[in-house]
């Protein structure tokens, strides 16, 4: 599935939820199935700044795609990343630099997006495509 | 007892919702909410003597130099200053302390030594670390004990003739506790050594008389009291005003400007370079009357009830710690629930209407202390009720069910 499809799956998924409270819930449902990152890369490197929580974030290639692990002490965040790691792992860097975030925006975590937001959620997006786009130069 | 519901009143930001919730405001120590009254003088000096002050000879910078004067005047009043002109107009608390900290350059030499608290906000320990770095002096720690009390023994044997500055908060913002200031100051005027007191927290709580404390200075934000963003007060004895130099060079801190030199203006304008914020100088000051009008003493009464109800309330709820639990304190809790992170307790929060402050409340050593990342710090004025803290508990039991 391409990038926009699951977000779309994504966004259809929430829509089930009435309030912002099955929607977090949910979310942290799916924090529970965010690829976890190996231990060993859970280093000062790997931090997103930005966050009041930690979060970790490691890339690698698996073929032609990018396979993205993530781990962070707070629930709520770890949720987070879960969803955007889940619309952009196993892509292509290109495809990853090209894609649109505003999906993020349909679910009803439209407050997240603030760049001010302590949560780093526009951090996070950052750091993933700062990923592909090393990973895409190398590939160039 | 203060009648609270005709307070609220004065309060606009109270009527409002947030989330769809009805706002219940617990940031209090990081900043207050402002009442009509202030508001109103806000207003009032730009729809009617907005005008630059000490210069103009027109009929509006007269009356706006007057009303910033009586400003400055009500607070010398307020916390029993001897002078007016030891009333520094500062854009607040921080700011205050850069000011005495670069005076000090010239004060200090490879060596000598100053005492910080192990509780102090960022802006009373990195202003010092720059002095060190730019004189060899060298930053010692005051150690507190798990209840956030600072070890007092410890204290007095770190004090010696090598030490020339304490600084230490008044209150601290991230637990409440309330430091034993008297003790210090004196203890430090024993051994030669000169005391600035962070007065941001104990502001809208206490009032410190400064010639009772012989404190020599004692800084303030009115942002914490009722009053607006970027203005405070930087308090100094003359003696040690007179020997610090100028912080900022600019109009208004002069006395004579040639090419060759200049001589600088007397106090307090030596330390007000450039136009100030004219209009929170005067709001400042109304934000202090509308304190008095109705009493710190009132005010800490009602607040210590608060915090006592919040305080029992809170630990009702299962692996809820409260961090700082000295048994002198103002109406802060700092709390954590075993297993969730402080971020995601406030995140629910908010969503629940509840503003309450997450992270490490710019006192990072405090958080190493205690080895977490940060508390939820829930801090209540004179305008937050019983009902408050009962929605409050009742939204950290419901994020601790959503979370755990």
């Amino acid at each position: 599935m391409g990038i926009q499809e699951i977000q779309e799956e994504i966004v259809d998924e929430f829509s089930m939820f009435d309030d912002w409270m099955q929607r977090y819930e949910y979310m942290i449902e799916l924090g529970k199935s965010l690829p976890l990152i190996n231990e060993r890369y859970k280093t000062e490197d790997n931090i997103i700044k930005g966050c009041q929580s930690k979060v970790w974030v490691h890339a690698e290639m698996k073929g032609n795609k990018l396979a993205f692990t993530a781990d962070s002490d707070a629930i709520i965040t770890k949720g987070i990343i879960a969803i955007l790691i889940r619309a952009f792992s196993n892509q292509t860097p290109q495809d990853i630099i090209n894609a649109d975030t505003q999906f993020i925006d349909e679910i009803g975590l439209k407050e997240h997006l603030s760049p001010t937001r302590a949560n780093g959620l526009v951090s996070m997006i950052k750091q993933l495509k700062l990923y592909a786009v090393a990973y895409q130069t190398q590939l160039n | 007892m203060l009648d609270v519901t005709k307070i609220r009143s004065d309060f606009p930001i109270l009527n409002r919702e947030v989330n769809g919730k009805p706002l219940v405001y617990l940031d209090n120590a990081a900043t207050s909410q402002t009442p009509q009254q202030v508001i109103d003088v806000i207003v009032d000096y730009y729809s009617q003597y907005n005008a630059n002050i000490h210069r103009g000879v027109h009929t509006l910078s007269q009356e706006a130099t007057d009303r910033y004067e009586q400003a400055r005047q009500k607070i010398q009043k307020h916390f029993n200053i001897a002078e007016a002109h030891e009333v520094i107009f500062t854009s607040g608390t921080t700011h205050s302390i850069n000011l005495v900290a670069n005076g000090y350059t010239s004060l200090l030499r490879e060596g000598d030594e100053l005492l910080v608290s192990a509780m102090e906000h960022h802006s009373n320990i990195v202003p010092w670390q720059m002095l060190c770095e730019r004189t060899g002096a060298i930053l010692k720690v005051i150690p507190m004990n798990e209840d956030g009390e600072l070890l007092m023994e410890v204290y007095h044997n770190l004090l010696s003739e090598k030490t020339k500055l304490v600084f230490c908060n008044h209150i601290s913002n991230a637990l409440g506790t309330i430091n034993p200031i008297e003790e210090m100051i004196s203890a430090a005027h024993k051994v030669g050594a000169a005391v600035l007191i962070d007065g941001a927290q104990a502001a809208p709580h206490i009032k410190a008389d400064m010639q009772a404390l012989d404190v020599d200075f004692y800084t303030v934000s009115a942002h914490k009291l009722c009053g607006p963003t970027g203005v405070g007060m930087l308090y100094g004895k003359s003696e040690w005003l007179a020997k610090l130099p100028p912080y900022q060079g600019g109009g208004e801190m002069i006395a004579e400007v040639t090419f060759e030199k200049t001589t600088y203006a007397d106090l307090p304008h030596k330390f007000e370079a450039g136009t100030p914020n004219i209009c929170g100088g005067i709001a400042f000051g109304a934000a202090l009357d509308y304190l008095n009008s109705i009493g710190l003493e009132a005010i800490a009464t009602y607040e210590t009830a608060l915090l006592k109800y919040a305080t029992e309330q809170l630990l009702q709820i299962d692996g809820l710690k409260i961090y700082g639990t000295a048994s002198d304190k103002t109406s802060v809790i700092s709390f954590n629930i075993e297993g969730i992170h402080p971020y995601d307790i406030g995140t629910i929060l908010d969503k629940l209407g509840i503003a309450v402050r997450t992270g490490h409340h710019c006192a990072q050593p405090i958080m190493d202390f205690y080895k977490i990342p940060g508390t939820v710090r829930a801090s209540f004025s004179f305008y937050n009720t019983k009902e408050e803290v009962d929605t409050l508990v009742t939204a950290v039991q419901r994020a601790r069910n959503m979370l755990l």
